[in-house]
């Protein structure tokens, strides 16, 4: 029973640890599957949660956070955007770019407006996305196997964790079943088509990025008010990367995505987890190995022994009409 | 990757377009000191102040830039190729390990003169291995090398922290480092060409490794424009295709781009770890291998452009830090800003200014504007 206890304890963390990795991953989808490369996700997470953390706390309401984060989220998406399809700049560079802007202006903007080293100031519950009860979780406690994985697993999460996995099968149905999506991924494929079929190119692949600044906003929201009480410096810590990995590891569609992002999810739980104990089989693990095992990963990968990973064709290639 | 782009006359081209949008980058850079609340024109004169004002303050802008002149090479050269090397951060980060064991190892036996030459090859070698296993997946299986370089960064890091923390670490110490080095692996400190000037320096970390750096950006302009290799390295990178046609193997071209560029990497361990701090502990890198990037765009991926763009960093990085003194609204995260700035506007948008520079030329003479479009590739 008592593994089954940390069992359950083990993958509510999961859960709670790969949901800012799902929206980023899923905004990475968006906008790779048009075409356009995004390596900023880390940057635009960071700009968002920032944000999100600034106005929650200047005006004490986590939805007027929710909204800066994405406002801003959407912003540097936007000059991406700009960089990267209207000017056909190299969108790696475009994206480090971005990376570098949002880690420095969060630390000097907030040290300029709150003077606490780069923090926000720490919110109260009025301020956060706090846990959902879902109807009946104290009553069914304490049905054995049912009762604790409806209560602890399932219940007790924010809005923004629901939310989150709601998005997957919406994605899916908007890439796969809606006009939009047909066109979004044609562009990504072959955008000269989608041209000559009289569609914008441009106007698409912007459309797209703003979806990826809307979801970046919202994991930079989940980790400024969900998972922690205010913005910290740095507090993304490479997961808009490790959400990269994770887009590249599902292939980009949409429900192998939710699934690799519970796997780097379960890693980080089982890291923290296990730290410094021994495991039956293999001794002692390093905690860097845990670390690092998302990024080995995906190298893997990528290298194509484990099933082949190929991105959308046109991406990374910014798109010239012919004169 | 073809831009349709007319041609400009080659000054313009080289030195005007720069200018514009790195005059651009630090507008915007003013305009987050504004923001801050701060006069934007003090906090100028305060940094380059800082930087220059005094011998000590050029001592430490030549030492900042001496790792950035490394990184700075590292990353143009896989440029030529058109690979690009985000790993920096990480190959110097492990070209670390490769000086360290080549310090802790000779350091009794052998005067510093004799431990250099072999920590420089501990240092290539390592910051080259690092490199390899991303160029190696690029040429054969095709993965994309700035994924699997942003990886390695990562899986550096952790590896490192995990040497350092159970290896490398004397047992008496609770830090994570090496043991401090004897005199045997200290690089001499070159303090001294500033003070032969009349400037004063009271203790700068200064030292060799500069000259090497210059050493090597020169040698880096002959492989590039005056080899075989360098050739055919550019062939590559401006036309797979046209390498491909003209039997250039383009796996072993990729393999030895990257080594070249992990090795430069590489190399600038031997500045902060043989030169200031004489032992490896962790993250000694402190984004160097990021700011390679900036410099490389910045300096057109050329020698003669990449050093001076060092220079520009390394006064960044030390008049930043007196900035941050004057202004304590300012810290030093404002260069991260800064070199974001720089890398959008001379990288990404590079050629938001030409289409109006093209009218503007064309309207003074329609002849110094060539009238066929060029299918010059990009960097």
């Amino acid at each position: 029973m008592e593994a089954f206890d940390t069992l359950i304890a083990v993958l509510d963390s999961t859960v709670r640890l790969s949901v800012p990795l799902l929206f980023a991953a899923l905004a990475g989808l968006y906008s790779e599957r048009s075409g356009v490369f995004d390596i900023g996700l880390e940057g635009k997470m960071l700009a968002g949660a920032f944000a999100a953390g600034a106005a929650a706390a200047v005006t004490g309401s986590a939805w007027a956070g929710l909204a800066a984060a994405v406002v801003v989220s959407v912003f540097f998406a936007l000059a991406h955007g700009f960089a990267s399809i209207t000017h056909r700049g190299n969108q790696i560079v475009s994206g480090v770019a971005i990376n570098f802007i949002a880690a420095g202006s969060t630390i000097i903007l907030g040290q300029a407006w709150f003077s606490q080293g780069g923090r926000t100031p720490l919110l109260s519950a009025e301020g956060r996305f706090n846990a959902l009860h879902l109807p009946f979780a104290d009553a069914m406690r304490d049905i054995p196997i049912v009762g604790p994985i409806y209560s602890e697993l399932l219940s007790g999460h924010s809005l923004l964790v629901y939310l989150a996995f709601l998005l997957v099968p919406f994605t899916w149905w908007a890439l796969f079943r809606t006009r939009f999506g047909l066109r979004l991924r044609a562009v990504g494929e072959n955008p000269a088509a989608v041209d000559t079929a009289g569609i914008s190119v441009a106007w698409l692949r912007y459309r797209a990025v703003i979806c990826t600044g809307v979801l970046t906003g919202l994991a930079g929201t989940y980790l400024a008010l969900a998972q922690n009480a205010g913005f910290v410096k740095d507090m993304t810590a490479g997961r808009g990367f490790i959400a990269l990995a994770a887009l590249i590891f599902a292939k980009w569609k949409p429900v192998p995505v939710m699934f690799a992002c519970l796997l780097f999810g379960f890693l980080d739980a089982f890291a923290i987890r296990i730290q410094g104990t021994p495991l039956p089989v293999i001794g002692r693990v390093p905690v860097q190995l845990m670390q690092a095992l998302p990024y080995i990963l995906t190298v893997v990968l990528l290298a194509g022994f484990i099933g082949r990973a190929i991105p959308p064709r046109a991406g990374g290639v910014p798109y010239v009409k012919e004169r | 990757m073809s831009a349709p782009y007319a041609k400009l006359p080659a000054w313009a081209d080289y030195g005007l377009i720069p200018l514009i949008n790195l005059t651009v980058a630090f507008l915007v850079a003013g305009l987050v000191v504004l923001l801050v609340g701060e006069n934007p024109f003090r906090a100028a004169a305060i940094l380059i102040d800082g930087a220059l004002g005094r011998g000590q303050g050029i001592a430490y802008t030549l030492y900042y830039a001496t790792s950035f002149i490394f990184t700075g090479l590292a990353v143009a050269v896989a440029f030529h190729c058109s690979l690009f090397n985000i790993g920096g951060e990480g190959q110097a980060y492990v070209g670390g390990l490769g000086v360290a064991l080549v310090a802790l190892t000779f350091d009794q036996i052998l005067p510093w003169w004799l431990t250099f030459p072999l920590a420089i090859i501990g240092a290539a070698v390592f910051g080259a291995a690092w490199a390899f296993i991303p160029a190696y997946l690029q040429a054969k299986r095709g993965s994309h090398i700035v994924i699997t370089t942003i990886m390695f960064n990562f899986i550096a890091a952790s590896l490192m922290i995990y040497l350092l923390v159970n290896v490398l670490k004397p047992a008496t110490s609770q830090a994570p480092q090496t043991r401090t080095f004897l005199e045997g692996a200290h690089l001499p400190k070159l303090n001294w060409i500033l003070e032969a000037v009349g400037l004063s320096v009271r203790s700068a970390p200064f030292n060799l490794t500069f000259l090497l750096a210059l050493v090597a950006a020169f040698l880096v302009w002959v492989l590039i424009w005056r080899t075989k290799l360098g050739y055919e390295i550019r062939m590559r990178g401006h036309s797979p295709k046209a390498a491909r046609y003209a039997g250039v193997s383009e796996t072993r071209i990729i393999i030895v781009t990257m080594l070249v560029s992990g090795g430069l990497a590489g190399m600038m361990a031997l500045n902060p770890i043989m030169g200031d701090q004489y032992r490896l502990h962790v993250d000694f890198v402190t984004g160097a291998g990021f700011v390679g990037i900036a410099v490389a765009l910045m300096g057109r991926s050329h020698p003669a452009g990449i050093v001076p763009a060092a220079i520009l960093f390394g006064m960044l990085y030390q008049g930043g830090a007196e900035l941050a003194f004057e202004m304590p609204g300012i810290s030093r995260d404002m260069i991260v800003i800064i070199q974001g700035l720089v890398i959008m506007f001379a990288g990404a948008l590079e050629h938001m200014f030409r289409p109006s520079l093209q009218t503007l030329f064309a309207s003074f003479s329609p002849r110094s504007v060539g009238a066929q479009p060029s299918e010059e590739g990009r960097a």
